[in-house]
């Protein structure tokens, strides 16, 4: 099927199969690896982008659910150059060992922060469980949230 | 480039001579020349100062052989060198480079000599130093058993101190100066009147001197940026999913591929029809392969699509049916006289101590574990008439090298091992399955280049386990204290096995990885006895971060801290009193200074448990804190001391620390794979998943830098972890745990 979208501000036509996991549009068709495969079920987070301002699973959404939705990847969060305020929140303490989780928990934690300007402990552990790590750099990721919120001032 | 093969031994291969004639293994062998791969493409008027460092006119790159799996290893090696060339390792390029002999590691072998860690008698340190003889044999460049700082720490250093005086060399000849009147800084050789003349401006000149190798290390004191904490090299990329790991590699023109292969490792196929796989949209290919089936399509997931469509008949495995059938096999293995491997620890009289019988007697049950690093196994192969390349997050290069020239039937220089960034590892880069089969669906799709992705499913169900094993404790107390300690420990062999799956190579004698970290602790029990079994192979078993002190870090220590409470003594100054080495001894008194272990009680349904393992020279000791709530066992605290002689990056040496333990804590709570009908019962993150963010305690990590020498990190803080955790268990409850996971037996909140 043929579907159009828009990926980080680009509109993007695609012609997959209908059951074609998101995931798998970004990665294989698109390019954009940023994005990571880690389970294909939902049980590990690797693959979170935001869909229509939701964090959600990419291997989860559908081609044929893609028709006119706005996609924001890690590649679109921030960049090198510019990163986001969770980014930086990130890179200042030293988050990733092997990094292969952080793009899925940097964008379930951006979710977060724009839901919850000042999340309590509780509610990080609410908002992140569904995203492992298998490093456990988990202490550095809640101290990293509480990082990006003293940087936007819980705004 | 004969003016250059003056460099190699001496500049590098530290005590080397030292090692002397080694007659057990040959000395010309030991001797000779290591081929240096990086001389192979040099182009003209570029100059290799030594295997670890490239300067040409474009830029530095430095060398960094040792696999990052997420540890960190490429930043502390790219400042090992970094911190004696006087450069900014931001400036230069970092390249695991092409694998070679020449990187060899003799760290790994040397904790595999018959000597505890702490032993530094001239007998065990002899030996010690033997164990650089085969590692050069086997040209053995792999990365694991926590030795990348050991064996980088002078060799690394040493090179950039090499690179930097001959630099000055010859910047001091083409001024008509002295080399010692000039020194460096930020890449550049500075001359007495302050101008500067940069590295790369005199690579062309170095490459025509004997290399300067009477070099002495900067002392710590001294160091700039070694010591002090800073930011990873690859932490930006990692933060911004710009780093490109194996699974986002691309060539052009390429094929995407998948494999079914039998859970039952070596099971093989019995049936295949492809019917409806051919029919998914994107399939463009069956090619059953050695043991699997492969599905080649336009896309991953079509290829995963295609190899959900196969059915398959499965051949039964040449190993028990089930995880019961397993366990029997283990417990028959314990004890019997005909499964004994090996007892290297046998003080006092074990026999005549326990004559009237044992005051504790209990049996300890550990599960087979996977690796299940985030990112699944893949690999990335091209083979054309005349060449292989091969791109792989690896720990073994070089076997790979090896095992595709076999394949292809091209020589090994014609394959090419381009090591790529890697999603974690844990040990289960240590095999290589993803990339024989790769290879082969590339040989017979010739020209083509080939991207193999394992599914999450195919990952956890070929993972070559961390073994099962179980262990049987007995013991008395006399007087207060602990009296006597008998361990027996049976599994089935991991290094024949592994090394037999890379190598072709039989490992013949005892595998010592039965009863690492249980017969080398420091401790002086009066009668004290360790004896390993060895059970049948059954599933196919390798390294798991800690190898064999993961499973005995929880058997000694649990068996301990039941005889102390036997003995009614406290458990921690008892394992004070008991420790016989000083730096244990301090790791021990750290932790519990840093709990205030003397201090109140912590109240109803809370406990408190301490343990200890020393793994790969390190002393670890951890106490966690729990609470028994409505909804199960609450880790609150967990206070780790561990010393490793000398830090190099305090922020990496606490990330990875906190690491060790989180992952030790997660599998003993919730992760096994069992078998049935020859299979893993466990296939992805819903089944098997480790600690989750909302289970996880505050976590305090105190290093110390009394050892001797300096020690890797990577792994140490694993094996206490489950122990600390049964016994907090036990003070708060009055339950004995003696089976991981623990929640079998208990729920957690």
């Amino acid at each position: 099927m043929k579907a159009s979208f828009i990926v980080n501000g680009q509109t993007q036509e695609v012609d997959v199969p209908e059951d074609m996991p998101l995931l798998w549009i970004l990665r294989d068709i698109l390019g954009m690896t940023g994005t990571k495969y880690g389970c294909g079920i939902a049980q590990c987070g690797a693959c979170t982008v935001h869909f229509n301002g939701e964090a959600v699973r990419s291997c989860q959404i559908g081609a044929y659910a893609l028709e006119g939705a706005e996609i924001t990847t890690i590649e679109g969060l921030g960049t090198p150059e510019a990163p986001h305020p969770v980014q930086d929140a990130w890179i200042e303490m030293q988050v990733a060992q092997c990094g292969y989780c952080q793009s899925g928990q940097i964008m379930q934690a951006a979710a977060l922060l724009r839901d919850i300007p000042v999340p309590t402990d509780a509610e990080i552990d609410d908002a992140m469980s569904g995203n492992l790590c298998r490093c456990a750099t988990y202490p550095r990721i809640r101290a990293a949230i509480h990082r990006a919120t003293a940087k936007t001032g819980g705004r | 480039m004969g003016k250059l093969k003056t460099i190699t031994r001496r500049a590098f291969l530290i005590g080397s001579a030292a090692v002397g004639g080694g007659v057990a293994f040959g000395a010309y062998l030991v001797r000779r020349d290591i081929p240096n791969p990086l001389l192979e493409n040099l182009q003209e008027g570029e100059a290799a100062i030594t295997p670890y460092i490239k300067i040409t006119e474009n830029g530095i790159t430095l060398i960094t052989p040792r696999a990052d799996m997420g540890q960190g290893a490429y930043s502390i090696q790219a400042d090992l060198i970094a911190e004696e060339l006087d450069i900014d390792p931001a400036t230069a390029t970092i390249t695991p480079g092409t694998p070679g002999p020449a990187y060899y590691n003799a760290a790994v072998l040397a904790e595999g000599v018959p000597f505890p860690a702490y032993d530094h008698s001239t007998m065990a340190e002899t030996v010690r130093s033997f164990m650089s003889i085969p590692a050069k044999l086997f040209e053995i460049q792999i990365t694991g058993g926590s030795s990348t700082v050991p064996d980088s720490y002078d060799k690394l250093r040493l090179a950039g101190a090499v690179a930097r005086e001959t630099l000055k060399e010859a910047a001091a000849r083409r001024a008509g100066l002295k080399r010692h009147d000039l020194t460096t800084e930020n890449g550049e050789v500075v001359l007495p009147d302050g101008s500067r003349i940069p590295y790369t401006d005199l690579a062309g000149d170095a490459a025509d001197l004997d290399p300067i190798t009477e070099v002495e290390l900067r002392p710590a004191s001294t160091w700039k940026t070694l010591g002090a904490e800073r930011p990873r090299l690859d932490m930006v990329a990692k933060c911004t999913g710009t780093e490109t790991y194996g699974i986002d590699l691309h060539q052009e023109g390429m094929v995407y591929a998948t494999v079914r292969a039998n859970p039952g490792i070596g099971g093989g196929i019995t049936r295949l029809d492809a019917t409806q796989a051919r029919k998914v949209p994107g399939v463009r290919d069956i090619i059953p392969i050695h043991s699997a089936v492969a599905v080649v399509a336009e896309n991953t997931w079509s290829a995963f699509q295609g190899a959900n469509a196969l059915d398959i008949k499965w051949g039964p495995a040449p190993f028990p049916e089930s995880s019961e059938r397993m366990f029997e096999a283990l417990e028959a293995a314990l004890g019997s006289k005909d499964s004994f491997d090996h007892r290297q620890r046998d003080d006092g009289d074990v026999e005549a101590a326990l004559e009237d019988g044992a005051e504790v007697e209990v049996t300890y049950r550990v599960p087979y574990l996977a690796h299940a690093p985030m990112e699944p196994m893949n690999a990335l192969v091209h083979v054309s008439e005349t060449d292989c390349d091969i791109w792989v997050g690896t720990q073994i290069p070089l076997f790979i090298r090896n095992r595709a020239a076999e394949m292809t039937g091209l020589p090994a220089d014609r394959v090419h091992v381009h090591v790529a960034k890697m999603g974690g590892s844990f040990g289960h880069r240590l095999e290589m399955t993803q990339v024989e089969q790769a290879v082969e669906i590339a040989i017979s799709l010739k020209g083509t280049p080939v991207k193999l992705v394992w599914s999450r499913e195919e990952d956890m169900t070929h993972d070559y386990p961390r073994p099962a094993a179980v262990a049987r404790g007995r013991g008395r107390t006399e007087q207060g204290h602990v009296h006597s300690l008998d361990l027996s420990v049976a599994q089935s062999a991991m290094t024949p096995g592994w090394l037999n799956r890379l190598s072709g190579m039989t490992a013949p004698g005892p595998d010592a990885t039965i009863t690492t970290g249980s017969w080398d602790q420091p401790y002086a029990i009066p009668n004290y006895r360790v004896t390993g079994y060895r059970a049948p192979d059954m599933v196919p078993v390798s390294s798991w971060r800690s190898v064999g002190a993961s499973t005995n870090g929880f058997f000694h220590d649990c068996l301990l801290d039941e005889l102390i409470h036997a003995a009614g003594a406290d458990p921690l100054a008892e394992r004070i009193r008991l420790c016989m080495n000083d730096t244990s001894r301090k790791v021990l008194e750290t932790v519990g200074e840093m709990c205030g272990w003397d201090g109140p009680d912590l109240g109803y349904n809370k406990g408190r448990g301490v343990a200890f393992c020393m793994s790969f020279g390190v002393p670890c000791a951890q106490v966690v804190d729990v609470t028994l709530t409505d909804a199960g066992i609450k880790l609150d605290r967990v206070f780790v001391a561990v010393d490793v002689g000398e830090v190099l990056d305090p922020l990496n040496l606490e990330a990875q620390v906190t690491g060790g333990v989180l992952f030790g804590l997660g599998h003993a709570m919730n992760c096994e794979l069992t078998y049935s009908g020859h299979a893993p019962e466990q296939s992805n993150f819903d089944s098997y998943t480790g600690l989750r963010l909302y289970q996880v305690p505050e976590i305090q990590v105190t290093a110390l830098t009394h050892g001797s020498r300096i020690r890797g990190v990577g792994e140490p803080g694993v094996p206490p972890a489950a122990p600390a955790l049964a016994n907090a268990i036990f003070a708060a409850t009055g339950q004995r745990i003696r089976e991981l996971p623990l929640n079998r037996h208990i729920d957690f909140a």
